[in-house]
């Protein structure tokens, strides 16, 4: 008769238990990382063409990424930096790094991010030599957790072609609409920017009255998702302003006009 | 009925663990929204649930008594962990909307359940049925809640639109209430009175009675 629980016995089993858990796990693991990582890559390179309104069905993704340029940011200066390895770049590691991020003070965290590195990727399109899109990610504090999404802006930097969120923890059907294309389409076309810099894009409570002359800057809002709404206009207000990408817009627009 | 049919029957309509046991509501409450993300926590908990009851069987004679638990939570969440890796690698779309709940089908008592209440005595082969019969019995369910779900919530079925949204232009407005977690609690409470009424045998004893009002009851309480 076999005792199982003697010390020894017990022992033995709990270790190779250990072992072949483990072993079972790490093998999956590496096995399907490249998979893994993969899909990541792809599920961000459709969000960004998504967004730039470059998708078009029936084509590889990452054959029509090729025509998007990735370039890293200094949102410090808003000057394009290519000291940092593009491969190298993590927005969560260097957003938390003391050394390649700020702490934002509450009157300047209006996304509610608590931290904001200091470089980030912008994707550029061009098309025949001439910017054709400017794709900057976004992210800020909705009702349940953080959204993040990219905005495309048309070469002008002050009209929208398209916003759009890959991660975000809003309550489907309220304010997981953000992802639903009909309010996605309201976007295209609206404008950032007044004729005098100020921010004015916003996400308002209720219809736009098309025949008012604020229309261009507002968006309708999404029933019982207040707080996902406002969210949505925090966000784009902080990323568009000076702690965000403010510098490197006013940078481009100088080159524009210089350029002509 | 042969033992193995037993097993893999049983759990669907006469035993169901979240019908009769309720076991596993948790996650029959969270990933019932969309049919399709249902579809692939049921597949996830059944792919788990049978391999856990098979590998526990197994090694049943050689568990020691008293680092039992430990075992089979170490083999379950083993499982977990390749069915998670496993959907991030293949379909990862659903793996991004489940995220954590199917790291959670750790704590799902189903699994747990039966890896201590069949496996630890039976053999592999029959576990296996077993664990396969109740991740079936686990899906009905699961599959009833979200198409009620889906459809009431969204107006689609399978992603498939029937009743056209206002917010889409259509006619049909939205109940947002069954798209919250909270509708579930309602949906399965109905589904369990549904079966109970056709399976009578599974109608609980009242646990207390409330005695008629009567002269002599009255004469009772004044003496």
């Amino acid at each position: 008769m076999n005792n199982n629980d003697t010390i020894k016995k017990t022992l033995i089993v709990a270790i190779s238990l250990c072992l072949v858990c483990s072993a079972l796990i790490s093998f999956s693991a590496v096995e399907l990382r490249d998979l893994q990582e993969a899909n990541k890559t792809l599920d961000k390179q459709s969000k960004i063409l998504s967004a730039a309104g470059l998708l078009t069905e029936g084509t590889e993704i990452s054959e029509l990424f090729e025509s998007i340029e990735p370039r890293i940011v200094n949102l410090e200066t808003g000057e394009f930096d290519s000291a940092i390895d593009l491969d190298q770049y993590e927005e969560s590691s260097f957003s938390r790094d003391p050394n390649t991020s700020i702490e934002l003070s509450s009157n300047q965290d209006i996304a509610l991010l608590k931290r904001r590195e200091n470089f980030q990727t912008v994707y550029l399109h061009y098309n025949s030599q001439a910017l054709n899109a400017i794709i900057l990610p976004v992210r800020g504090y909705g009702l349940w957790g953080t959204m993040k999404g990219y905005l495309a802006l048309e070469p002008d930097l002050k009209t929208i072609i398209g916003l759009e969120f890959f991660d975000h923890k809003e309550t489907p059907g309220l304010g997981g609409e953000i992802d639903n294309p009909k309010w996605k389409e309201i976007w295209k076309g609206k404008e950032v920017f007044s004729d005098s810099g100020d921010i004015l894009i916003s996400v308002i409570k209720g219809s736009v009255d098309k025949s008012s002359d604020e229309a261009k800057y507002q968006v309708d809002g999404l029933s019982g998702a207040t707080i996902t709404s406002n969210g949505v206009t925090n966000l784009l207000s902080f990323w568009l302003g000076d702690m965000g990408y403010g510098p490197l817009l006013e940078q481009l627009q100088d080159k524009e006009t210089k350029g002509v | 009925m042969s033992k193995a049919k037993e097993a893999l029957l049983n759990p669907i309509f006469n035993d169901n663990p979240i019908a009769l046991q309720i076991l596993g509501i948790c996650s029959a409450l969270a990933v019932t929204g969309n049919l399709y993300i249902t579809l692939i926590m049921c597949v996830a908990l059944t792919t788990v649930v049978t391999l856990s009851n098979l590998s526990v069987s197994l090694i049943r004679n050689h568990i020691p008594t008293n680092i039992r638990i430990i075992v089979q939570i170490s083999i379950i969440a083993t499982l977990v962990m390749l069915v998670d890796e496993v959907l991030q690698a293949f379909d990862y779309e659903s793996s991004k909307t489940l995220s954590v709940f199917v790291g959670l089908i750790v704590t799902n008592c189903i699994v747990m359940g039966r890896a201590e209440a069949f496996a630890m005595k039976n053999g592999p082969l029959l576990s296996a049925i077993d664990g396969f019969g109740n991740g079936l019995g686990y899906s009905v369910i699961l599959i009833v809640i979200a198409i009620i779900r889906e459809f009431i919530g969204a107006g689609t079925f399978y992603g498939i639109e029937i009743m056209p949204l206002t917010t889409n232009g259509g006619w049909y407005m939205a109940n947002n209430f069954f798209l919250t977690p909270a509708s579930s609690f309602f949906i399965i409470g109905f589904t369990i009175w549904a079966l109970r009424q056709w399976k009578t045998d599974q109608l609980e004893e009242p646990e207390f009675k409330i005695s008629k009002n009567s002269l002599e009851a009255e004469k009772r309480i004044t003496s």
